[in-house]
């Protein structure tokens, strides 16, 4: 049956301050998506961001919605989760939020693995301060304060991800939607700290500093960049160079917070009137 | 039959952390830093024995963020931290300002600039918690001169916190938190406590207030679905950059404070009814203020001690008045000179309004305020 979208969207908010050709919009239908086909109810969700475009998300959603101060979504979050454990906490934020002025929350928040789905809206530039370098912008790559190309390293959010103990980990681009729901699904689905790299384009600063052209002249670019994590064992060395995997990455199983937490309470109870 | 009083030898960060759990706090974020660790310390071994939640956070940033999250869930929520953290956390208390979450910051003062003196007392921090973060917002905080006011002044800061739905500082300092004293624990039952207003009914806006200035405020999940920004917004909770909207939002979480500052403000007055000379002296410096003003009578001269409870807000016209007669008025601190410039606005420039100062980590002598009075 089709997805009524305007179950979870709040309709008054509409429309969005998206640009044309930007892929956040296709991020959050991927979202609703997912939260449809696993009949979570709008009252037992809360939605945290933290500032710039992707940011905009939970003012659209008719969930329990927070807007924090930039980068610090996850550390609201955390404390929603911990108090409130049976409300399912997504997280979003953009590249510039969770990789730059967040990366310490980012990190530590894969460590703790607390049952919380952060979504990455990662499109290579601080697109609502008006296209300055992010720490996902490619080398070389132009922006408003790069204007003779970006001189450093990128991070990949999944790597970063991975080796700081998330465990679920995921990357989707907006182009290819069947991909998107499925990462964004499965990572619903996972008990733990979860995390998608979504890739959205910015025409309105990336495309046009760096004459990617319209959106879908650059997600013909990001095609280039990127390979199916199925094909991981039939590509070559030389084939996945500099290339970025798709799909799910990385999936394991590890004792989630929340539980190990309550299981702490059960252990303790009756010792306080003891000690 | 009398119940026999529970009565215990404590420091000041583990009165802090008794009275927070009869308070209702029932989660703890924060990072440890000198000297008010003890407080996370207790928080963590006893917040999991009545069902509550201690984690400890990446930062001080985190730490706020995830004690306003916690609020927002619903539940109470304190950090404590000290001037390094509170500088750290500024940015998120006007968060918590302008969403008006209650929560309550502990802020055991140290020796500063930057990292001072971890380890001696100041009152460095009196001016970084009213004018800390950016813009204006309600600044309210508690200072304690014993212990056992410590763990009273917790619970009234949670108190406060959820009156007026707003972030609340319990300012303390190193000897308050340290020294050892009699605490007399007091249960739930035997002390008022103070829970959120909660709305009643649908249709329900966020930021939709009565006479009282204070907007009620569910917790997620309890089936309010809500907005919360930290940018201006209206009833709605929704961003909005009309004019006549942000100068009411603006004013309203100010004038929410000044018009319920009567049920919030504290203040000590001793043998201030004809004194020539004020000393007004909060925290552990009023204690030595305290123990001069006697010895100055004791020797004749008509001293008096005004100690404002809560630091913010200040009971202006009970300062005012305390100082009416008086010919000269000192102010001790332990910092070169932040509270005194309150005074002086307060009760203005018509006579001398002196300054002991001290920075040297170690705490203000009584006789070094007795000299000053006898000057």
């Amino acid at each position: 049956m089709a997805v009524n979208y305007f179950n979870y969207l709040r309709k008054e908010k509409m429309p969005h301050i998206w640009c044309a050709g930007c892929g956040h919009g296709m991020i959050v239908k991927s979202i609703i998506r997912a939260i449809d086909k696993l009949g979570w109810k709008n009252d037992e969700i809360a939605l945290v961001s933290g500032i710039g475009c992707s940011s905009r998300t939970p003012g659209y959603l008719d969930f329990h919605t927070l807007h924090t101060t930039h980068g610090r979504a996850l550390a609201f979050a955390t404390g929603i989760k911990l108090a409130k454990p049976n409300l399912k906490v997504i997280v979003v934020g953009g590249d510039g939020d969770m990789m730059a002025i967040g990366g310490n929350h980012f990190i530590h928040a894969c460590r703790r693995n607390i049952d919380m789905k952060l979504i990455v809206y990662n499109n290579n530039i601080y697109g609502m301060t008006g296209g300055q370098a992010s720490p996902t912008t490619l080398t070389d790559a132009k922006a408003t304060t790069a204007p003779y190309g970006f001189l450093e390293e990128p991070f990949d959010v999944c790597n970063m991800a991975i080796a700081s103990g998330a465990t679920f980990v995921g990357r989707a681009l907006d182009l290819d939607v069947p991909l998107m729901d499925r990462v964004i699904l499965e990572s619903f689905k996972h008990k733990g700290f979860s995390v998608v790299d979504a890739w959205s384009q910015c025409p309105t600063y990336f495309g046009r500093f760096n004459k990617w052209g319209s959106a879908s002249e650059m997600m013909e670019r990001y095609k280039q960049i990127i390979y199916n994590i199925r094909q991981k064992d039939q590509l070559s060395e030389e084939e996945k160079k500099g290339k970025y995997p798709v799909g799910i990455l990385h999936q394991i199983e590890r004792n989630e917070f929340c539980e190990r937490y309550q299981k702490l309470r059960d252990t303790l109870k009756g010792k306080e009137e003891a000690e | 039959m009398q119940e026999k009083k529970n009565i215990k030898f404590l420091s000041g960060n583990e009165a802090c952390g008794e009275g927070a759990i009869v308070a209702g706090c029932r989660f703890f974020g924060g990072y440890p830093i000198s000297p008010s660790s003890e407080i996370a310390e207790f928080m963590s071994k006893r917040l999991p024995l009545v069902g509550g939640t201690f984690i400890q956070m990446e930062d001080e940033i985190a730490s706020i963020g995830a004690i306003l999250g916690a609020s927002l869930a619903g539940v109470k929520s304190m950090t404590a931290t000290s001037g390094p953290g509170l500088s750290l956390m500024q940015e998120n208390i006007g968060f918590g300002a302008m969403a008006e979450i209650p929560t309550v910051i502990v802020d055991v003062m140290r020796g500063g600039p930057s990292t001072g003196n971890p380890t001696g007392p100041s009152q460095s921090d009196v001016m970084a918690i009213r004018w800390g973060t950016h813009g204006d917002y309600p600044a309210v905080a508690l200072c304690p001169e014993s212990v056992n006011e410590v763990f009273l002044l917790t619970i009234e800061a949670f108190n406060i916190a959820e009156f007026l739905r707003t972030p609340v500082v319990l300012a303390m300092d190193e000897i308050t938190a340290h020294m050892r004293e009699k605490v007399e624990l007091l249960k739930e039952s035997d002390v008022k406590i103070v829970n959120r207003k909660k709305p009643e009914k649908m249709p329900y806006l966020p930021y939709e207030y009565g006479e009282d200035l204070i907007p009620p405020l569910p917790g997620y999940g309890e089936g309010f679905r809500f907005h919360v920004t930290g940018l201006n917004h209206d009833k709605t909770g929704f961003p909005t950059n009309k004019s006549e909207l942000m100068e009411e939002g603006n004013r309203r979480i100010m004038e929410k404070l000044d018009k319920n500052k009567d049920k919030v403000i504290k203040h000590e007055e001793f043998m201030t009814e004809d004194c020539d000379i004020l000393v007004v002296a909060y925290g552990s410096s009023a204690r030595a203020a305290k123990r001069a003003v006697r010895t100055a009578r004791e020797k004749g001269i008509k001293a008096g001690l005004f100690r404002p409870i809560t630091l913010y807000p200040l009971s202006e016209k009970a300062l005012q008045k305390a100082a009416g007669k008086a010919k000269k008025v000192i102010v001790p601190e332990m910092n070169l000179g932040q509270y005194i410039l309150i005074v002086e606005r307060v009760i203005g420039h018509g006579f001398p309004i002196i300054g002991i100062n001290q920075v040297d980590g170690e705490p203000i002598s009584p006789s070094k305020i007795l000299s000053k009075i006898e000057e």
